[in-house]
């Protein structure tokens, strides 16, 4: 139902501390879009700017085609869900619901009609006449999406949704969440979290960010299986991606890099005759590594501390050279490795070369 | 000896009695009545836990009792009893004489009125700057200002006041502010829109907000029928029937009354309006105490909850009374109860700005004339106990109303 357009969105407050700068976006009707990043990175404040809640500093929002950034937030045609739900405590669910229209002056035939269909899509048929407090807290949640329902608008805004529910509530309304999107979709739907999970099985496409900008758009496997810089790489995927700094030895459509303390390892990722003796980092996901007895591997370590999972066994390698510590995941159950030595491989497209951060696959 | 010193003294021996008496009567209670060793140490322990709450709390029951409980019996005994006849009993002629009197009348009426008008004003006033002062930078200084008259005795403030409505003949300088503004006045335009219009209009706008609300309470005993509810629903109802018939009256009355501009008026003088002057001093006094509870209760409401209503395109106003406004209405009637219980036993302001005369007495005002110039301890007592009757049914609400905001 609606497209937006950020360009060059900036943040700044009281006119010198930069939150947000240069925030350049194209969203599609009908996407899911997640904002992901640490801390304290602006995802919330970027969201309240495009709710109309913080006031855009810099650069043009548009949705469907028109400049809102001096749009009260009411009519923009946003919804948004809030973090702690923002119930009005004193409303029965149904006045919860039916406030906005009631302000936008909607007959009461189409309140009631409205306000039906929402409780029906979220079951909360039998809870209409209850006040908040009487409502467990996925309830409140479910409420809390239903106020948004019931106005039908562009757009809808979630605020770390989930971040106040327990884990397996968590789980069930994010279930949740992706069959409302399913049942609508042509509705385009824009959700910060910290939450990877969240992020990866949500999203049609993450928006990562970092250092007041962004660091990576992308679908989630992009993001994981093709990270543009370091920083996406590390923040994506759990335990983060190892790091290992190394110097090209080989270049053409696949390159060499042969690791500091270590062997040579082959990536995917193309490479100029020029980057020959090029100083870079090495990335290889955890869980992409084999143990192997042959020998190209990329290095062979001694095994710290084991963590067997069940699923899968954690190693925990001795510092190699100058590199940090590094992570295997290996399937099953792997017992007795502790305090052996181990070669590691990693089949060549699951490998990611950076030079200063960023990804050789991008160049 | 020096007073200071005596004084100094009494708060020593005082303070010193009280932890002297909470150190040793528990001492005594665990080592010689109950001590908790030899065979019977549980249950010693048990009993003196038992007897020690009462034990803290005995000095504050004999207090209460001997200042608050044995007043109001022996108030009660003097209201049905004669002096004059060496305290025999008489039944309710007392009360009869009372009734009796027009000037118990006029004090009851003019209770009514600050009841009414006095906890309303200081409660929406005291709204309305917090809400104002809320995200002002200076907020905290203005807060600071309106709260001041709190830490002013009300005799005190009733000077300033007197001070305010003083009188001069015609000839010298105001030194009351009232007067100097009001010797501004000639008669033109301005005096037309400040003296006519403005109050006229404010008039109407309070008749039109009471018949307001009296429809949405109507309303709601429709929508939900008939109970306990409906039936103070139906009395808030009649009485907002009357202040819409008082209201309109006195626009009325702002259009069409002469006034005698260019003399100096001796304010406390005019029935009618010298009780309202006096009713300003309480609300001057009581706005700060009704804005610092309500502040801290806007405070209190999730952020959250003002800006959702913000994304469903509520405007400030409704924003205020939509959202706000119910979040603290708990605190909002215990604030207005608050001040109700303060107006209904008001004595110290009629007392030392007019002292009842020209039709404003209280009935606070009343029962100290009886009582101790009139020397009437029966009329007097009598009042007293109106005023209890009065006040317990606020109080006993106000406790109710406040017990359930903490919870």
């Amino acid at each position: 139902m609606a497209e937006l357009k950020l360009t060059g969105v900036a943040k700044t407050y009281g006119g010198t501390v930069d939150v947000l700068k240069d925030i350049n976006l194209d969203i599609k009707t009908g996407e899911l879009i997640v904002f992901v990043g640490p801390s304290g990175c602006g995802k919330s404040t970027l969201l309240r700017m495009i709710a109309g809640l913080e006031k855009i500093t810099g650069g043009e929002l548009q949705i469907d085609g028109q400049v809102v950034n001096d749009v009260p937030p009411a009519q923009r045609g946003i919804a948004m869900v809030f973090q702690s739900y923002a119930l009005y405590p004193h409303m029965t669910v149904r006045e919860n619901m039916s406030f906005a229209l009631k302000l936008a002056k909607k007959s009461k035939a189409d309140i009631e009609t409205a306000v039906a269909r929402a409780a029906k899509i979220l079951q909360l048929e039998d809870y209409l006449d209850r006040l908040p407090k009487a409502l467990s807290g996925g309830q409140r949640q479910r409420v809390a999406i239903g106020r948004s329902i019931v106005r039908d608008p562009k757009v809808y805004l979630f605020d770390e949704p989930l971040s106040n529910l327990d884990a397996a509530l968590r789980v069930a309304t994010r279930i949740e969440i992706a069959q409302l999107k399913e049942s609508m979709p042509e509705s385009t739907m824009i959700y910060v979290t910290h939450d990877q999970v969240e992020a990866m099985t949500l999203a049609t496409r993450i928006v990562v960010l970092a250092n007041k900008g962004i660091a990576q758009v992308g679908t989630p496997l992009e993001l994981y299986e093709r990270p543009e810089n370091e920083f996406v790489a590390q923040f994506i995927g759990s335990p983060a991606m190892n790091l290992l700094a190394g110097e090209i030895v080989g270049t053409g459509p696949v390159t060499k890099v042969k690791l500091h303390g270590g062997g040579i390892v082959t990536s995917a990722a193309p490479t100029r005759d020029s980057d020959m003796g090029l100083q870079v980092n090495v990335g290889i996901r955890p869980e992409d590594m084999i143990a192997t007895d042959g020998e190209d591997y990329a290095f062979e370590g001694k095994v710290n501390i084991t963590e067997a999972l069940g699923e899968v066994t954690l190693l925990y390698f001795d510092k190699l050279g100058d590199n940090a510590a590094v992570i295997g995941k290996l399937p099953g159950i792997h017992t007795g490795l502790r305090g052996t030595s181990v070669r590691m491989a990693a089949s060549p497209d699951k490998v990611q070369v950076f030079v200063n951060g960023q990804s050789l696959y991008y160049r | 000896m020096n007073p200071a010193l005596q004084g100094l003294m009494t708060i020593i021996i005082g303070v010193g009695g009280c932890v002297a008496y909470f150190y040793f009567s528990n001492q005594f209670l665990d080592k010689v009545l109950l001590p908790a060793k030899g065979a019977n140490a549980g249950r010693n322990i048990n009993r003196a836990n038992l007897i020690r709450p009462w034990l803290f709390l005995f000095p504050a029951i004999v207090a209460l009792g001997l200042y608050l409980a044995y007043p109001v019996v022996a108030t009660l005994w003097y209201s049905v009893t004669d002096r004059n006849q060496g305290g025999a009993f008489v039944g309710f002629a007392n009360y009869q004489r009372m009734m009796a009197e027009p000037k118990f009348w006029e004090a009851l009426r003019n209770n009514m009125l600050w009841l009414i008008i006095v906890p309303a004003a200081s409660t929406a006033f005291g709204l309305l700057a917090a809400q104002l002062t809320d995200r002002i930078k200076w907020g905290a200084f203005a807060k600071s200002l309106i709260f001041m008259p709190m830490a002013i005795s009300f005799v005190g403030a009733s000077v300033i006041f007197k001070l305010i409505y003083d009188t001069r003949p015609v000839d010298q300088n105001q030194i009351g502010a009232l007067n100097a503004l009001w010797l501004q006045f000639d008669g033109g335009i301005g005096s037309f829109l400040i003296l006519r219009l403005l109050p006229g209009a404010l008039m109407i706008f309070a008749a039109a907000l009471a018949l307001f609300m009296a429809y949405t309470n109507a309303q709601a005993i429709r929508d939900k029928g008939f109970s306990a509810n409906a039936a103070l629903r139906a009395v808030l109802i009649a009485i907002l029937g009357y202040v819409v018939y008082a209201t309109l009256g006195l626009a009325y009355g702002a259009f069409t009354n002469v006034h005698p501009y260019g003399e100096p008026q001796t304010w406390m003088t005019i029935p009618g309006w010298n009780s309202f002057l006096l009713m300003v001093v309480l609300i001057w006094i009581q706005t700060g105490f009704a804005m610092v509870i309500l502040s801290a209760a806007l405070r209190g409401i999730p952020e959250e909850t003002i800006e959702a209503a913000i994304v469903d395109g509520a405007n400030p106003f409704q924003v205020f009374f939509k959202i706000k406004m119910p979040q603290i209405a708990g605190t909002i009637v215990v604030v207005w109860t608050t001040i109700t219980l303060v107006v209904l036993k008001v004595f110290d302001i009629v007392f030392a700005m007019t002292n009842g005369q020209w039709e404003t007495q209280v009935l606070a005002n009343y029962m100290f004339d009886k009582l101790f110039r009139a020397s009437d301890w029966g009329v007097g007592s009598a009042s007293a106990m109106v005023i209890m009757l009065l006040v317990s049914p606020i109080l006993v609400w106000n406790v109710y109303n406040a017990r359930k905001e903490m919870r």
